[in-house]
C-alpha cells in the first residue's frame, strides 16, 4: 500500500494535479469576477417592472394603508432581533428571519426620500398597474407616477389615455429641440467663445510684445465685433429655442396621491416599463445600453452616459503609448546594444526595474511637482504669457497625465525591448555586419524589425498598466466633469492642455463621491465593465499587431 | 618548432605553374589573444587569387578563427587581441585608417549555419547594395538577377522572389546567403564550413557552386570533410592549435604531405 502512495508521488500525478487545480481556480475567480461585474452593472439597464405596494406599517395598525411605487431593488433577509435591537416597534408573533425589500420609489424632489425598505410582513398586496409611467429627469432621478394630463403654456390639452400618446410626441419634439440646443451652445456657440478667447490672447500678446499698433488692434477689434455680431444672433436662436422648448409640461399624480407637474424639458425619457412587452424591453435595453456608452454624464455623473471618460481614456492611453514606445526603445538599445557591460549598466538595469515597483501616486506626485508646475509653468512663462495669470499648461492636463504614465510604465517597455533584442539570433547580425553595414544600419535594418514583436510586447504590458492606473492622473490632469473633450473642431484640433475624464476615476467618483451613492452603485459595476472591456480592446488591438508582425519576422529558431 | 617558417609565400605558383595567380591575401607574423589563451600563433600564409584555398585541421585548432580574421568578424568579440598583419592587395586591414564595413563589402562571408533575413528572398539579395545606396529599382532588379544566378539559384526561386526567404530549404538558403554575399561583388569569399549543415545533395551543388565562383572569386573555405577540401580547393592548409602546420597545393597535402602531422590528421590517426 505504501509503496502505492510512494509510487503515486512519485509519478508526478499529485503536481499536475495542483497546477490544474490553481489554474483552473484563477479562471474561475477571473470569470466569476466579470460575470459579478456584468450581472451586477448591466442589470441597471433592463426596464424593471413598478409594483404598486399596499404597506401596512407594522409599528401601528391603525396606521392608513400606504400606497408605494416604485421597482423592487433588493431582497435580504433580517433578524427579527437584530430589528428589535435597531428599535422597530410591532414586530410581535415574528420570530427569527424575515425578508425585507429595498423598493426604489424616486422623486426625490417630493418626498425627499428615494429609498426605502419594506419588511414582507407588513406588504398586504402589490399590483403592476400598466399605465405607470417611469420619467427620467434631468435632474431629481427618477420620477413614478399617473399621466394626469399635459399642459401647453399652462392649458390643458390631453387627459387620459389620450395624454400618453399626446406626451409622446411632445417628448419627440423635445428631443429634437434639446439637439438643437446642444449644438448650438457646445458648437457653434463654443466656437465663437473660443476664438473670442483667442482674440484676446493675441491682443494681450501684441500688448506684451509692445506690438499693439492702432491698426493690429483695430483689426483685432473688428474681428471681435463680427464675432460678438454673430454671438449676438445665435443667442436670439437659442432663447427662442428655449422658449420653445419650455413651453409644455405634464401633470403626474404620484404615489400618497400629490400632483406634480414636470416640464417636459426635464424629461430625457419616459416610459410604461409594466406594459412593455418582451421586444420592447430588449429594444428598450440596447437603447439605455447605447445611450451610457455613447451620452454625456448628468446629474454629478450618476445619470447619462460615460461618453467623455471613455474617450478621455482611450485618448490617453494611445497618446501615452506614442511617447513612451520611442523612449523606452532608444533607451533599451542603448543599454543592449551601445553601452559598455558591466556594473554600472547593471546598476542602471535595477534601478529600471525598481522604478516599476515604485507607488503610482509617487508618479502622480511627481508629475505634480516637475511637469505640471516646473515644465508647464516654464512653458507658460515662454509661449503663452498672455494668458498669465492663468495657466495653459501649468496646469493638470492630459499631456501631463500621458507623459507621467508614460514615465510610469517605461521600465516595461525598456526590460521587453531588451529581452527582444537579446533574443535576435547573433547569426543574423554577423549576417549584416558580414555584407558591410555598419552596426547602426544592422540594427536599424534587420535588428529592429526581428525585435519589433518584443517591443508590441511591451507595449502591450504598459497598455495593461496605464489603463487602469487611477491614483496619479488625480494629481495630474483627470477631473470628474469635464466641460470639452480633448479633440474638438476648434484649431490645433487636439487641445494637450486640456482636463479629461477617465473611467478608472470615474469609478472612484460615481461610487463614492456621488449624491446619490445607492441609486448609481450599478452605474460603478458597468462603468467597471467597460473599463475592462476598453483595456481588452486596446489589448487586442496592440496584440494583433504584434502578431502580424511575430509571423513577418518569423526568426530563425527552427 | 617553428612550422611557419616552413611555408613558402610562392608556393601556390609552383604548385600550379601558373604565373596569373597572385597574392591576394598575405599574412604576416599573425597572433591572436581571446583574453589571455591564444588562439594563433605566429600565422604566415599567402592566398592566391581567385583560387580555392581549404583550412583544414581538427575541431579548436583556429581555422575559423583565421578565417574571421579577414573581414574583421573577430573585431566582434570584446576580449580579442590581435598582433601581426594582414594584407589585402598589399593593404594592411587593421590599419588605423580602414572601415571596417568598407572591408566587409570588399571580403564577403558566408556561415556555417544559413542566416537569412526574415526578409524576402528579393530583399536578401538586394541588402548589401540597399547599404550601399542602390535605389533603382532597375538596378537592383538587375543586380540581384545576375547574383541569384551566379548562385545558381534563379530558376528554382525566380518565381517567388518576393517570398520570405525563411520558407526555403536549407541548401536553398545557404546558396541564398552565397547569392546575398556576391551581390556586392566583393573580391574575396569566406566559406566557414558552409555545407556542414546541409544534406549530401545540396552540399554537392555546394561545391559545384564553389567551382564555379573561383574564376570570379578568391574563395577561402573552412571545412571539417576532408574529401571537400580535396574536391573543391586548389590549395589546403592544415592547421593545429592555433598554427599553420603545412600549407601547400591540394594535391600535394593528400598525396605527399611533408609533415607527418598533416599525414596523421589525414589519414585520421587524430582530429
Amino acid at each position: 500500500m505504501a509503496t502505492g502512495i510512494k509510487n503515486w508521488l512519485d509519478s508526478g500525478t499529485p503536481w499536475i494535479w495542483l497546477n490544474a487545480a490553481a489554474v483552473s481556480s484563477s479562471l474561475v475567480m477571473v470569470l466569476g469576477l466579470l460575470l459579478l461585474i456584468a450581472v451586477k452593472g448591466m442589470g441597471h439597464f433592463w426596464p424593471a417592472t413598478i409594483w404598486d405596494m399596499q404597506v401596512q406599517p407594522l409599528s401601528d395598525a391603525a396606521e392608513p394603508v400606504q400606497h408605494l411605487i416604485g421597482e423592487i431593488q433588493d431582497t435580504e433577509s433580517v433578524s427579527v432581533a437584530s430589528l428589535r435591537d435597531a428599535g422597530a416597534t410591532g414586530l410581535d408573533g415574528l420570530e427569527g428571519q424575515v425578508e425585507r425589500y429595498l423598493v426604489k420609489t424616486g422623486n426625490r424632489d417630493v418626498s425627499g426620500l428615494d429609498f426605502r425598505w419594506v419588511l414582507a410582513p407588513a406588504l398586504q398586496a402589490r399590483t403592476r398597474p400598466e399605465a405607470v409611467v417611469v420619467f427620467e429627469r434631468m435632474e431629481w432621478g427618477n420620477l413614478y407616477g399617473f399621466v394626469e394630463q399635459i399642459l401647453n403654456d399652462g392649458q390643458p390639452v390631453a387627459e387620459g389615455d389620450a395624454a400618453w400618446l399626446e406626451l409622446q410626441a411632445r417628448l419627440e419634439r423635445v428631443e429634437r429641440l434639446r439637439s438643437e440646443i446642444r449644438h448650438l451652445e457646445k458648437t457653434e456657440i463654443g466656437s465663437i467663445n473660443y476664438r473670442i478667447e483667442r482674440l484676446r490672447l493675441d491682443r494681450r500678446r501684441l500688448e506684451l510684445d509692445g506690438e499693439d499698433t492702432p491698426q493690429a488692434l483695430a483689426a483685432i477689434e473688428q474681428e471681435r465685433s463680427e464675432l460678438q455680431d454673430r454671438f449676438a444672433g445665435l443667442r436670439q436662436t437659442l432663447d427662442a429655442r428655449y422658449r420653445e422648448i419650455g413651453r409644455d409640461s405634464v401633470q403626474v399624480a404620484v404615489m400618497g396621491g400629490t400632483q406634480v407637474s414636470v416640464p417636459l424639458q426635464n424629461v430625457v425619457r419616459a416610459y410604461r416599463p409594466n406594459a412593455m412587452s418582451l421586444l420592447d424591453r430588449v429594444g428598450f435595453y440596447f437603447s439605455k445600453l447605447w445611450e451610457f456608452v455613447s451620452a454625456e454624464p448628468r446629474e454629478a455623473n450618476t445619470e447619462g452616459g460615460i461618453f467623455p471618460a471613455i474617450f478621455g481614456t482611450v485618448m490617453m492611453v494611445i497618446l501615452m503609448s506614442v511617447l513612451v514606445t520611442p523612449f523606452g526603445v532608444v533607451a533599451a538599445i542603448y543599454l543592449r546594444e551601445y553601452a559598455r557591460q558591466g556594473p554600472m549598466t547593471r546598476l542602471i538595469r535595477i534601478a529600471v526595474n525598481n522604478l516599476a515597483g515604485v507607488p503610482s501616486i509617487v508618479y502622480g506626485v511627481f508629475g505634480l511637482g516637475f511637469f505640471v508646475y516646473f515644465l508647464g509653468g516654464n512653458i507658460d512663462q515662454l509661449f503663452f504669457p498672455e494668458a498669465l495669470p492663468a495657466p495653459t499648461f501649468g496646469t493638470p492636463g492630459l499631456m501631463w497625465a500621458s507623459l507621467t504614465l508614460a514615465l510610469l510604465t517605461v521600465p516595461v517597455v525598456i526590460v521587453a525591448t531588451e529581452e527582444g533584442l537579446a533574443r535576435v539570433p547573433s547569426a543574423i547580425r554577423e549576417g549584416s555586419l558580414a555584407l558591410g553595414a555598419t552596426k547602426a544600419e544592422t540594427l536599424w535594418r534587420t535588428v529592429l524589425p526581428m525585435a519589433s514583436p518584443a517591443m508590441m510586447t511591451g507595449l502591450i504590458l504598459a497598455i495593461a498598466r496605464a489603463a487602469g492606473e487611477v491614483a496619479p492622473l488625480m494629481l495630474v490632469g483627470v477631473v470628474k466633469l469635464a466641460p470639452a473633450l480633448p479633440l474638438d473642431g476648434n484649431p490645433p484640433f487636439i487641445h494637450l492642455d486640456r482636463k479629461f475624464m477617465h473611467l478608472g476615476f470615474h469609478i472612484y467618483d460615481v461610487g463614492f463621491q456621488s449624491p446619490n451613492v445607492e441609486a448609481s452603485r450599478p452605474l460603478v459595476f458597468a462603468t467597471a465593465l467597460l473599463l475592462v472591456a476598453v483595456i481588452v480592446a486596446l489589448n487586442l488591438a496592440a496584440i494583433s499587431i504584434r502578431n502580424r508582425l511575430r509571423e513577418r519576422y518569423r526568426s530563425l529558431e527552427q | 618548432m617553428n612550422t611557419a617558417q616552413k611555408i613558402n609565400p610562392d608556393i601556390f605558383k609552383q604548385a600550379t605553374g601558373n604565373d596569373d595567380a597572385d597574392t591576394c591575401l598575405e599574412v604576416l607574423d599573425l597572433n591572436l589573444y581571446y583574453g589571455k589563451a591564444q588562439a594563433l600563433d605566429g600565422i604566415r600564409l599567402s592566398i592566391p587569387r581567385k583560387r580555392v584555398t581549404a583550412f583544414i585541421g581538427p575541431s579548436g585548432c583556429g581555422k575559423s578563427t583565421l578565417l574571421r580574421c579577414f573581414n574583421r568578424m573577430n573585431d566582434l568579440v570584446d576580449s580579442v587581441r590581435i598582433t601581426g598583419t594582414i594584407e589585402l592587395d598589399k593593404q594592411d586591414i587593421y590599419a588605423p585608417s580602414v572601415q571596417v564595413a568598407q572591408l566587409r563589402q570588399r571580403v564577403g562571408m558566408v556561415f556555417q549555419k544559413p542566416n537569412p533575413f526574415p526578409k524576402s528572398i528579393y530583399e536578401n539579395v538586394a541588402y548589401g547594395l540597399r547599404l550601399q545606396g542602390v535605389k533603382s529599382r532597375r538596378n537592383l532588379d538587375e543586380i540581384v538577377e545576375k547574383a541569384l544566378r551566379g548562385a545558381a539559384l534563379w530558376d528554382e526561386v525566380k518565381d517567388r522572389l518576393h517570398e520570405n526567404a525563411l520558407g526555403m530549404s536549407g541548401g536553398q538558403q545557404q546558396r541564398l546567403v552565397i547569392a546575398r554575399a556576391i551581390a556586392v561583388e566583393p573580391e574575396v569569399l569566406l566559406l566557414d564550413e558552409p555545407a556542414s549543415a546541409l544534406d549530401p545533395i545540396s552540399t554537392l551543388k555546394i561545391e559545384e557552386l564553389i567551382d564555379e565562383l573561383k574564376e570570379k572569386y578568391t574563395i577561402v573555405i573552412v571545412t571539417h570533410n576532408m574529401q571537400q577540401a580535396a574536391r573543391v580547393s586548389d590549395f589546403t592548409a592544415f592547421m593545429y592549435m592555433g598554427k599553420m602546420i603545412e600549407h601547400d597545393a591540394t594535391n600535394k597535402i593528400f598525396t605527399n604531405p611533408s609533415e607527418k602531422m598533416t599525414e596523421d590528421y589525414i589519414t585520421g590517426r587524430y582530429g
